[in-house]
């Protein structure tokens, strides 16, 4: 084991210590890391309640709890996982870290926007863990009304109100994001040799902009029927409960590509870096990107197919919705194509790349499935979606995320992680994940409902496989919590470039200084040049 | 040329992230409108809630309407367009380094929008001495007993739209008081006045919102009874 | 024709069958491109393995035809499965004329179900084989979606209005009826039962219940105890529309619009008389909204609906004041 010679150089992280240092921090790698804490806590947090509703759905009887705490395990399971993990991870830590460093800047353009935003989230995420600790809420994720506005006796204010704080935080981080894009490119970074992983990020930012601020505004319009009783979604006074509907799908559809388009650009980068190959059809990629996050927004009524709008409004909306798969699938077949004739590594972020491609595809070809009408009338609202959409967002967005923690571990941390171990969790992973989901896609055909904790006895077989599946799936996401936390003080010391990757922030030490790059890089070649790369020697730890 | 990371020492106008004092205020200027454009989704959305109840009953809302007093609407839009007229003086005084002005423009524009503010809470006023404040106390004179509640959806939209922009102004205010005491340290010249240039451009904004308010709200189907 | 596949659900309805195949034609796709990005993968990753860290793969930029071709066909197959899947979504709404209608009122936690002859059911549905029935549904609290997974069909039951679906069973059993949109606490309690029966099973079963009376003779009930005759007379001398052969037919407004007077328009005109005023006529209906139950409203609906049936030329007999009327059975049509 070779270990490139570390002085006590000055990087980052040594850079100063405290709390202080860091709570007032306007650096944006440790900003990075300051989300990376967050969205782990939550996503924890959201897998505990996880954990005890699969517990209950292993018996069709089953009261491990009641019907109402039941009722709010979902709820916050799905509140927890969407708001203030799925949303923020990606982007928000790997995101903040590395986006500027990419490009060759020494920080995002607002530094200090970038902190509030973090801080925002944090505050988001206390009010709404006041609602979980305080009694919970039991709407659903999706708050329809007039359920959440007039019948439901649990903490839907506190929790609606932790979401839209967490939204300004989406918003902000956007904001940054694109106006970093625009005016921080380093000399000679032209759009077309900005790795891909800027790309998605700049294209979700579009959305998180464009798209988060109708969530505020329909969270407004339930506060004010909740509290005032305004009438706007309440039959009684005139109002039409569907329009909610309408006005939080708008947000909540794009949101999705939020939550995948990210991992996308990260799963780009792996494929690129471990097949020693510049991604196929790089321009169809990038755009692709654009594409998505434009198309997303004129589909949100495909979750409104049997929710009594109008025939015609499905029609639009089912053709619509296949457009926006096409973009998905170039992706899928230029990084396909990418491995033909590259240099493939089995490191463990290749692992997870590969892993993504195939549950990506899986979940995105069911999405096909559901925009189908004469087929969604009769999946919809049954574990057939639930499986569509673990499939993208764990088997897709989550694989994704893990595979950039482990390729960027070295270059954040200064540390390597144990080889070993993450192939191992990575392969527990994708066995405990398909075995949880897969049989979902069943059950939701047989006609199993969403949102049942008491079901018919022919439907326990297939939970108590999807029940095995998430406790292996359980213990794949337990082993990196333990070894990427035993790597900080006892794994190998990582050099600059451990993957022989071509990036600009594997140009810098591991982990980097505080300002990124002793001298302001100038760019002169395309994205994913291996050339220069290969002429030094690479060691690995 | 490799510019070194910490050539300069950080500014007001060369932040240390920025390369040129000229990449930051174009940085900050394409910021700000991105921010107004999250802006315009926001209020979009409500807009959006209106149309669909305005066209769902017609009637009520355009009988709901013409009870606002569209003199007062209308005096109050000529106030935020001289609001808007001063800020813009104030970002040319800025621009020309004009301290004084700068400082007299900026306290014409917070008069200005205290005079909004200080009309739209007496038309309030008015609405609650009349019972239109949506509640258990609403009710509307002269339409059926069926169509208190479509009238008092037009009221909540009334409030909830004109309210969301009121505390967009108050907002305003504070930027602008802010700006009123760093103007009065020195802070603005002709080299350095980005703050000054962002929020006018804020300040226009909550204005066009207002523009489009009035007619919505104040105007529709007046020529009818 | 039961379905031998186990994966499925029993096909009992006549589009049960439509929408297993299309899922069939969905799922060999899936399967077909699932198997081809797998296998490449494997095939590459293998194939193409590294052997050595000095290895430098040649430079591939990518090619414009096969982004064409690997955009292109998808979106073709993409427009089939549009194509397939709009086909069998207009089908299923568009319920044949003769389709049999049956209320549904949906609440916390129960489906109350009413059928013409005046039978209540709870949480069951009882109804012929190869007789195409019609649902018409609301909700007195929160939205509820009405779903028989045999049937294969869906459709969310919404307070403050009427929705529709219909299907035709095609096999006599008992099967599954979800509540499919949460409601709260008792959700996944809210569950029942269809009962296909023979024709002639479901003719005892209604001979073994005979209820009271009909719907259209509660609606009768309720259209005189309120008063209605006062103003709308059946010869249309009163001040407001006659009522008789409105139901179906296409309705002038006064803004010069028209509407088809369907369930949904009916019960719209009691609780808010105000949105739709007939061409001609003033806006002095007051409203029934408070004064009437979702129950109470279908039993007008089918009332007003029965005098439509009169206007084939025979005699409308509104009933006076607080005489219960006496309509002889519903022809079983």
């Amino acid at each position: 084991m070779i270990t490139a010679a570390v002085t006590e150089r000055e990087h980052y992280l040594n850079q100063s210590y405290g709390l202080k240092s860091w709570l007032l921090t306007k650096d944006h790698k440790r900003i990075g890391l300051l989300y990376l804490f967050t969205v782990t806590l939550f996503f924890f947090l959201g897998g505990a309640f996880a954990t005890m509703i699969r517990i209950e759905l292993l018996s069709p009887t089953g009261n491990f709890v009641s019907s109402d705490t039941y009722n709010k395990l979902f709820t916050m399971h799905g509140v927890a996982m969407i708001f203030f993990f799925l949303i923020p991870s990606i982007p928000a830590t790997l995101g903040n870290f590395f986006l500027p460093m990419m490009i060759g800047a020494r920080d995002l353009a607002f530094p200090r926007i970038n902190l509030v935003s973090w801080y925002l989230l944090v505050i988001g995420g206390l009010f709404a863990l006041f609602a979980m600790l305080a009694g919970g809420v039991d709407t659903g994720w999706t708050f329809y009304t007039p359920y959440s506005t007039t019948y439901s006796n649990s903490w839907v204010i506190a929790t609606a109100l932790g979401i839209f704080i967490a939204g300004f935080s989406s918003i902000l981080t956007g904001l940054n994001f694109i106006v970093t894009v625009h005016r921080m490119r380093a000399p000679g970074m032209t759009w077309s040799r900005m790795p891909l992983f800027v790309w998605s990020t700049y294209a979700t930012s579009l959305i998180q902009v464009l798209g988060t601020p109708v969530l505020a505004v329909t969270i407004i319009l339930l506060f004010c029927e909740r509290v005032f009783h305004i009438g706007i979604f309440d039959p009684a006074l005139g109002g039409d409960p569907v329009l909610f509907q309408h006005l939080f799908w708008f947000y909540s559809h794009p949101a999705v590509y939020i939550m995948i388009l990210p991992a996308m650009g990260v799963i780009s980068e792996i494929v690129s870096v471990f097949s020693r190959k510049a991604i196929f059809g790089y321009h169809f990629v990038a755009y692709a990107s654009i594409a998505i996050a434009v198309l997303g927004f004129l589909v949100w009524g495909h979750h409104l197919f049997v929710a009594t709008q109008s025939v015609y409004a499905g029609l639009v909306f089912s053709f619509l919705s296949y457009f926006v798969a096409i973009p998905s699938a170039i992706k899928v077949f230029n990084w396909t194509a990418t491995l033909y004739k590259g240099s493939i590594s089995f490191a463990t972020p290749m692992l997870y790349a590969f892993g993504f491609i195939g549950l990506f595809t899986i979940g995105g070809l069911t999405g096909l499935f559901l925009a189908a009408l004469g087929f969604d009338v009769h999946v919809t609202d049954t574990y057939f979606v639930v499986a569509h959409f673990h499939y993208i967002m764990v088997g897709g967005a989550i694989m994704a995320y893990m595979g950039g923690l482990h390729y960027w571990w070295p270059k954040m941390t200064g540390r390597m992680y144990p080889e070993g171990w993450a192939k191992l969790s990575a392969l527990v992973v994708f066995l405990g994940f398909n075995l949880t989901f897969f049989p979902q896609f069943i059950l939701g055909y047989m006609g199993m409902p969403r949102r049942y904790h008491v079901y018919p006895d022919e439907f326990q077989v297939l939970h108590v496989l999807s029940t095995a599946g998430a406790s292996v799936l359980a213990v794949g996401y337990l082993m990196p919590m333990i070894y990427f936390v035993w790597s900080l003080k006892y794994g190998a010391m990582a050099p600059a470039n451990p993957w022989g990757a071509s990036g600009l922030e594997w140009k810098t030490p591991s982990p980097p200084p505080l300002h990124n790059f002793d001298q302001m890089p100038v760019v002169t070649t395309e994205a994913y040049d291996y050339s220069s790369v290969i002429g030094e020697e690479i060691q690995v730890g | 040329m490799a510019s070194e990371a910490h050539a300069h020492e950080e500014t007001l106008a060369l932040r240390e992230q920025f390369e040129t004092a000229s990449q930051q205020k174009d940085a900050s200027t394409l910021g700000m409108w991105i921010f107004l454009i999250t802006e315009v989704m926001f209020f979009g959305g409500m807009f959006l809630a209106y149309t669909v109840y305005r066209r769902a009953y017609p009637d009520i809302f355009a009988i709901a309407s013409s009870s606002l007093n569209v003199y007062i609407g209308a005096a109050n839009t000529v106030v935020l367009l001289c609001s808007s007229l001063t800020m813009v003086l104030a970002v040319r005084a800025a621009q020309l380094g004009q301290k004084q002005m700068i400082i007299l423009f900026l306290i014409l524009t917070l008069l200005l929008g205290g005079v909004f503010l200080g009309v739209k809470a007496y038309e309030w006023n008015e609405k609650f001495v009349e019972h239109h404040i949506p509640g258990t106390s609403f009710h509307f004179e002269g339409i059926p007993a069926e169509s208190q509640g479509h009238a008092q959806l037009f009221f909540s939209l009334y409030f909830a739209m004109t309210g969301l922009h009121a505390f967009h102004m108050i907002i305003g205010a504070g930027l602008l008081l802010y700006l009123i005491f760093e103007a009065r340290k020195g802070r603005y010249t002709a080299d350095y006045n980005t703050p000054v240039d962002l929020i006018g451009l804020y300040w226009h904004f909550v204005d066009v919102i207002w523009i489009f308010l009035f007619p919505l709200l104040y105007l529709i189907d007046r020529h009818l009874k | 024709m039961g379905s031998k596949i186990p994966l499925f659900p029993v096909q009992a309805s006549t589009i049960s069958g439509d929408v297993d195949s299309l899922a069939l034609f969905l799922l060999a796709v899936a399967t077909f491109f699932t198997v081809v990005i797998f296998a490449c993968i494997f095939y590459f990753a293998i194939r193409y393995r590294r052997r050595s860290d000095r290895e430098l793969p040649h430079v591939q930029h990518g090619g414009m035809l096969l982004e064409i071709i690997w955009s292109v066909i998808p979106f073709g197959i993409t427009m089939v499965m549009f194509v397939w899947g709009a086909k069998l979504y207009y089908e299923e709404s568009r319920p044949p004329d003769n389709a049999m209608p049956i209320y549904v009122v949906a609440k916390q936690w129960m489906w109350k179900l009413e059928h013409l002859e005046g039978q209540r059911e709870i949480n069951e549905l009882h109804i012929p084989v190869g007789r195409a029935v019609k649902l018409t549904m609301t909700s007195e609290d929160v939205i509820h979606s009405f779903f028989v997974p045999a049937f294969r069909v869906k459709s969310d039951v919404v307070p403050g209005k009427y929705s529709t679906m219909w299907f035709t069973a095609t096999k006599t059993g008992r099967y599954h009826l979800f509540c499919a949109e949460f409601c709260g606490n008792r959700h996944s309690g809210m569950i029942g039962w269809i009962d296909v029966l023979s024709p002639q099973d479901y003719q005892n079963w209604l001979n073994s219940n005979p209820p009271p009376s009909t719907m259209a003779e509660n609606g009768s009930k309720l259209f005189n105890g309120m008063g209605c005759p006062a103003c709308h007379k059946a010869d249309g001398t009163g001040r407001c529309p006659s009522l008789v052969g409105l139901y179906g037919s296409t309705v002038h407004l006064a803004d010069g619009s028209t509407v088809v007077a369907d369930e949904a328009y009916i019960r719209e005109s009691i609780l808010r008389p105000q949105a739709k005023i007939v061409a001609g006529y003033g806006s002095m209906m007051p409203t029934y909204q408070g004064q009437v139950t979702e129950d109470d409203l279908t039993q007008l609906v089918e009332y007003i609906k029965w005098l439509g049936d009169k206007s084939e030329g025979k005699e409308p007999t509104p009933g006076t004041q607080g005489e219960p009327l006496s309509l002889p059975k519903l022809r079983g049509q």
